[in-house]
């Protein structure tokens, strides 16, 4: 009996970030990219122009990140199916992350995961009803409320 | 992938939420239609919660359009061509 050899690409997940303005999103962003690296999990970061530079300023020897692309095109490239991702998590604080996770359910076959965070998290998640998995804590400036729930539903593991 | 930077557009209104966009358009002009999330319009893929409306407007074409940072800005744009594309495409979904 022959045994199936054929290999599988890496798993990928992309990170859609929203604003900057709100500090833990940078932090997470880099946490999760990590436990994916670990997890065997390519991470690929999709945000404007601001939001990529916090990141790659913060990590000039890229010993974390990996792919940074700008948003428009990577929702660009899923429309035109040039490409596609098995997870993709959208980074939510207002109602603009609301306008890229329901699009990004819209447009791609990955498994969507919400991260809502910010003053106003418990109104945005009201605000969610296309399927995904929801992760969510009142974190502005420290990050580890909102560290607590991802670990909690860990996945990376998924 | 397309700049919106490139379209000769006026703002009617500014840092709205998706919401606010699909009332404004439904509350102002007689004709819209409805398109999904990524649809393009001028070489712009559009952002946000379906069903997203687009007002149409004689030569004009209404869409809301979004950024990260700044919510969302509903946008008109004068051209007859595109206005005529999606005229044709509300008729062929009826």
């Amino acid at each position: 009996m022959e045994s199936d050899t054929t290999v599988q690409p890496p798993k990928t997940a992309l990170l859609v970030l929203g604003c900057p303005q709100v500090p833990v999103q940078t932090s997470i962003a880099l946490y999760l990219v990590s436990r994916f690296k670990k997890a065997g999990i390519t991470p690929i970061i999709a945000g404007n122009k601001a939001a990529n530079t916090l990141l790659v300023v913060a990590d000039p020897d890229r010993h974390y990140l990996g792919e940074v692309m700008d948003l428009d095109r990577a929702v660009a490239q899923i429309m035109e199916k040039k490409r596609d991702f098995d997870r993709c998590f959208v980074f939510i604080h207002n109602d603009a992350g609301i306008s890229y996770a329901a699009t990004m359910s819209a447009i791609s076959k990955a498994k969507l995961y919400v991260l809502v965070y910010g003053e106003h998290q418990e109104d945005l998640v009201q605000q969610i009803t296309f399927p995904c998995t929801k992760i969510a804590a009142k974190a502005v400036h420290n990050p580890l409320p909102l560290k607590k729930a991802i670990d909690e539903v860990a996945p990376w593991a998924a | 992938m397309g700049c919106v930077e490139a379209l000769n557009y006026e703002i009617l209104i500014r840092d709205a939420s998706f919401k606010e966009c699909r009332e404004y358009i439904r509350g102002h002009f007689s004709e819209s239609i409805d398109v999904e999330p990524g649809f393009k319009i001028f070489d712009v893929h559009t952002i946000g919660v379906p069903p997203i409306a687009v007002g149409l407007d004689g030569d004009f074409v209404i869409f809301p359009y979004t950024k990260p940072c700044h919510g969302t800005f509903l946008l008109r744009v004068q051209d007859a061509e595109e206005a005529a594309r999606l005229r044709a495409l509300k008729k062929g979904l009826k």
